[in-house]
């Protein structure tokens, strides 16, 4: 038999033959071209010689296969090239899908996009039940469609409504639902994995078939599920914006899932500028995290000072990615009720009892601040006041460790100011996290000049370790995403004082590509805030807009205050109709904001303007297909 | 006898939470661990230095048999630190102290987290045997039929009629006298009258009442997921008087007994640590302790008469260190019943007792009511069976620091016919952290 780079094949004593993939080079599975080219090279060999069995594995502790390779959809500047690859994946697992021998999928840790088209292309699906099992068809997310089999085989597999929903989703499931679903024929344990995998795979056991409902839905009512599940998207989606979650459902309903049949619509996907700017958005992801991995620090305790909605939130999700916490605050209620939100948002999110406790374990009221002296990082999070916080801070210098991280979450102050209550002014960061902290995946580390490059990183590194995307950049007023935001906001409110509704104002923005209008948002952030803040931005000299004035001096404040710019019934704007947006408006909303961050790139604020792009996707939710504001710009100039 | 003293570090317990005739919110070990991850935080050193977790726990649920284990891993102590439960009824928690003390002595450990816990109010209902008979059966029903023929058989009755753990666990298994009916022959034997006992309660509230500004430090809040917060015991009466408990019936022996719930000791859910360490550990991690525990005793009598055990295990103590009752400067005895804290003066103060059964020439003298429990007892506070013993001891540190003393006893009686005794120090400033008992 073949020896191969990324391939193990070994045959047992009973005759099974097992195929490990372990890519030479890389920490991770994923099925780049030479992996599928060897697969092929497999499969060849097998049709010479017949196993008795097949079973795939991964030769990684990470998981099993993330899925395509990336970097390969950079790659496609023709439309032949688009409809080759998909081509080879599709064809590869036809093939494997039609071996006359039984095969199985052996899936622990995560089995994302082309790998589980891969494990679907096989009779049986055996799922290892881990915390870090995780399966799902994610393209959707990068823009693109699962074109190896996934939107044939999952509808087949689990029935068209579950498999739509997380092929227009990207979500992903673990052993136990994807037991349930039916996509994994068993879920066991990894003590009787290789077992389980050697009497399933030569079990003879016919796949469990659909019930006939699902197999209705599959075939003659594939219509009424189509239309069904378009409206679900075009809430969520403008199909201008993000053309692939419709290409999917068309596809599988129309094409059995056969995206060759297709070739335009292919190509209409694969090229699109959503694509690849989706796909540049991964990427510029991926560097993110990359700077927490310069550092070897790991943080076991952290202490956070301030209770409030940011201190007791960060706390929480601290707790959450498995830190000791030691939560501070004057008054015992309120780090309850930081508890009290905790239970409840963990709650919803952690299904196992036992799993939740450790959680509520970790997370520690701390009157009196005694977590601090033995804590790893170190967190202000208390109101905006320069004297409080430098009292504060030097209470905390006296204490800590005098390796710890030491951080501030202001959004407002200087760290400049901050500092220089402490002996060693060089240690504090700023450690910017953004409300809701659980769902707001950007954090600034910031850098004030002469700060101790160390400490940076470990402060970096510390955001990664809590999966939050850290964005390095230097201290100014609002950093980086706040401060583009300030006028892009001011501009909306500017809109409104000449006349224009909130909602016709929201409404070209939503159009824009944005997940919430900046009227909506200020309502968010609060208009006590946004006074707050338009004066340290905008210095005293700016006058505040008309309508912030008046909604600020009726005592309207926004969402919190159930009324603002719109009045809340049950936490949701109560919205009249926006009418016809006026031509032009979005692109006037949105300059400021573009503007803005230029200027920022080229003040040395953010170190280039990838990541510029990257903080104002992450940090604000600005349009992702766009692929950050100033790609927009270029391509606009362009 | 030579007792090598240990070092009490520190200590913190949960407010006592009165059982309200359900499930109270919190498990045994949920009180455990919020109250010892308070103490924990505050050490100079990390959860996972601890050379063992022990325990005192009188009833730990089915799930957590080895409380102690369970309680240990959510503090974050570490698979490697060791954690066991013990188990002496009421005097758990101060079991849990002997043993640390011993492993301490003997050189296998150096700092011990240890103490007591029990949820009362979450003491399980039983089948009664009856049912279970009827259960095994069931098992063993093949068919349809025969199933059917059991349930013919079920009868409601049997099936409605559990038995209350709790009610087992204060019922002496050698003479069925019910905890109460102990102190009841106690009242009768030394004649304590029904106004002395309602008196001492309302003591036992006022002094818990007083105390409450500034004397219980060592209480750590509790929080629930609602985010309500449980600062104090809340069995403590502000409006405890003698004519409302002079209107409780008797609960023990009805109609015609003295022992009423008003004086006795509360049936409550709670936990009290304490952190005991060598001198080694000390001078290691640079402490600052509370004080020394620098004797301990146990000691065995009549079921019948269990309310005595302080007693017996405080004499020989005070015989070992030559120390008159006097010279004890605050004293802690469990208030399991009024009239068993009462009995336990009165024994001391009978000739004819100390002689017959003290083997001591005449009466031992009198303990000063202003040196005994100073700052209420289980009466008011409550009696979470397992935490008491410990608690007593935390508390009675706590009370002579406060009042700057120097030397106290803290006493429980147990069911089942024992007494457990601790003779407690504090260190002198000059000698505190630098440290030579």
């Amino acid at each position: 038999m073949n020896s191969y780079q990324h391939w193990q094949i070994e045959t047992d004593g009973e005759g099974l033959a097992w195929a490990t993939l372990d890519k030479a080079g890389e920490s991770t599975n994923s099925l780049s071209s030479a992996v599928m080219d060897e697969l092929a090279r497999v499969l060849d060999d097998f049709d010479r010689s017949p196993p008795k069995a097949l079973i795939f594995r991964s030769g990684k502790s990470a998981g099993f296969i993330a899925g395509a390779d990336i970097q390969e959809f950079t790659q496609l500047d023709t439309p032949e090239k688009g409809i080759a690859l998909v081509a080879r994946g599709w064809q590869l697992f036809n093939r494997l899908a039609a071996v006359a021998y039984p095969t199985l999928a052996l899936v622990r840790g995560h089995c994302l996009g082309g790998g589980l088209e891969l494990a679907l292309a096989c009779r049986y699906l055996l799922a290892v039940d881990e915390p870090t099992t995780r399966m799902g068809l994610p393209e959707v997310l990068l823009g693109i469609v699962p074109g190896w089999g996934g939107m044939l085989r999952l509808p087949e597999r689990i029935g068209p409504q579950a498999a739509l929903d997380l092929m227009l989703t990207g979500k992903t499931i673990d052993a136990k639902k994807a037991r349930r679903l039916g996509l994994a024929d068993d879920c066991v344990p990894p003590r009787v994995m290789d077992r389980a995998a050697a009497l399933l795979v030569c079990s003879g056991q016919p796949r469990r078939r659909l019930p006939l409902v699902q197999r209705l839905l599959n075939g003659p009512l594939r219509g009424v599920v189509a239309s069904g599940a378009t409206k679900q998207v075009a809430r969520r989606a403008r199909r201008e914006h993000y053309p692939a979650p419709y290409a999917i459902i068309e596809i599988w309903a129309r094409h059995r899932g056969n995206a060759l049949v297709a070739p335009a619509l292919i190509d209409g996907i694969v090229r699109s500028p959503t694509a690849r700017n989706l796909v540049r958005v991964f990427f510029l992801q991926e560097r993110l995290k990359s700077f927490g991995k310069l550092s070897g620090f790991r943080a076991e305790r952290v202490h956070v000072v301030g209770a409030g909605v940011m201190g007791g939130d960060i706390a929480a999700w601290c707790a959450l990615r498995g830190l000791t916490v030691t939560l501070q605050d004057r008054d015992m209620e309120r780090i309850a009720s930081a508890l009290q939100r905790a239970y409840a948002a963990w709650g919803q999110r952690i299904r196992d009892a036992r799993e939740l406790r450790s959680v509520m374990d970790r997370l520690i009221p701390d009157p009196e601040g005694h977590g601090a002296r033995l804590a790893d990082v170190v967190i202000e999070a208390i109101f905006e006041d320069i004297d409080a916080k430098h009292a504060l801070l030097r209470q905390l210098e006296a204490v800590i460790r005098p390796d710890a991280v030491l951080a501030s979450n202001t959004s407002s102050l200087r760290i400049e100011d901050l500092r220089s209550a402490l002996a060693r002014p060089e240690r504090l960061i700023g450690i910017h996290f953004f409300n809701p902290v659980a769902k707001m995946p950007l954090v600034e580390v910031v850098a004030a000049e002469g700060g101790d490059p160390e400490m940076l990183q470990r402060a970096t590194a510390f955001v990664k370790q809590i999966d939050r995307l850290p964005l390095p950049v230097r201290s100014a007023p609002g950093f980086l995403v706040n401060a583009v935001l300030a006028p892009y906001m001011l501009e909306a409110m500017r809109a409104v004082d000449e006349g224009l509704s909130p909602e016709t104002v929201d409404e070209a923005m939503l159009a824009f590509g944005m997940p919430m209008g900046p009227i909506e948002l200020i309502d968010m952030v609060g208009l006590d805030v946004a006074m707050a803040a338009g004066k340290s931005l905008a210095g005293p000299a700016g006058e505040p807009p008309r309508c912030l004035q008046a909604h600020f001096d009726a005592g309207r404040l926004g969402r919190k205050a159930g009324r603002g710019f719109y009045d809340y019934a049950a936490g949701r704007p109560v919205k009249g109709s926006a009418g016809p947006v006026p031509a032009g408006l979005a692109a006037r909303l949105v300059k400021p904001l573009l503007d803005r961050t230029q200027q920022l790139v080229g003040d040395g604020i953010v170190a280039d303007a990838d990541l510029a792009d990257a903080g104002v996707i992450f940090g604000t939710g600005f349009a992702p297909f766009t692929g950050g504001p100033l790609h927009y710009a270029a391509g606009q100039r362009a | 006898m030579n007792f090598q003293p240990v070092y009490v570090v520190d200590g913190a317990r949960t407010p006592f939470l009165k059982g309200r005739n359900a499930p109270g919110l919190f498990a045994a070990s949920d009180l455990a661990v919020q109250a010892g991850r308070s103490l924990l935080i505050r050490q100079p050193f990390a959860a996972s230095e601890l050379d063992e977790v022990i325990l005192g726990c009188a009833s730990p649920s089915p799930d957590e048999v080895n409380i102690a284990r369970v309680v240990s891993l959510r503090l974050g102590c570490g698979q490697r630190v060791p954690a066991w439960t013990v188990m002496r009824n009421c005097a758990s928690g101060m079991q849990a102290i002997d043993s640390a003390i011993a492993n301490i002595q003997n050189g296998r450990s150096q700092l011990v987290l240890a103490g007591g816990v029990d949820a009362l109010s979450r003491a399980p209902l039983l089948y009664n045997e009856a049912m279970v008979r009827w259960f095994a059966q069931m098992m063993q029903a093949r068919t349809l039929r025969q199933k059917i023929g059991m349930f013919a058989r079920l009868r409601p009755a049997q099936a409605l009629s559990p038995v209350i753990g709790i009610l087992k666990g204060l019922t002496d298994p050698m003479t069925g006298l019910l905890m109460g009916q102990t102190a009841e022959n106690l009242a009768w034997r030394f004649g304590i009258s029904r106004q002395q006992m309602d008196e001492y309660s309302v003591h036992s509230h006022q002094r818990a009442l007083a105390a409450r500004a500034g004397r219980f430090d060592e209480i750590v809040p509790l929080v629930d997921a609602q985010g309500r917060v449980y600062a104090e015991d809340d069995g403590v009466r502000a409006d405890s008087n003698l004519a409302d408990l002079a209107r409780l019936k008797p609960f023990f022996d009805r109609k015609y007994g003295r022992v009423t719930p008003g004086n006795s000791s509360q049936i409550t859910d709670g936990a009290a640590w304490l952190l005991l360490a060598s001198e080694r550990a000390v001078e290691r991690w640079r402490l600052e302790p509370l004080g020394l525990i620098t004797d301990s005793q146990w000691a065995g009598l009549d079921p019948a008469e269990m309310g005595l055990g302080p007693v017996h295990a405080a004499t020989p103590i005070l015989q070992r260190h030559q120390l008159a009752l006097q010279d004890i400067d605050l004293w802690e005895i469990n208030e399991a019943f009024a009239a068993q804290v009462l009995a336990c003066l009165a024994a001391w103060e009978s000739g004819e007792y100390c002689r017959e059964r003290l083997d001591l020439p005449a009466a031992l003298g009198e303990v000063s009511p202003d040196r005994l429990n100073v700052d209420g007892g289980a009466i008011a506070l409550g009696h979470p069976v397992g935490a008491s013993g410990a608690r007593i001891v935390l508390h009675l540190l706590r009370a002579l620091r406060a009042s700057g003393a120097r030397r106290g006893i803290a006493a429980i009686c147990i069911g089942g016919g024992q007494g457990g005794a601790m003779l407690v120090e504090t260190i002198e400033r000059e000698r505190k952290g630098a440290a030579k008992p």
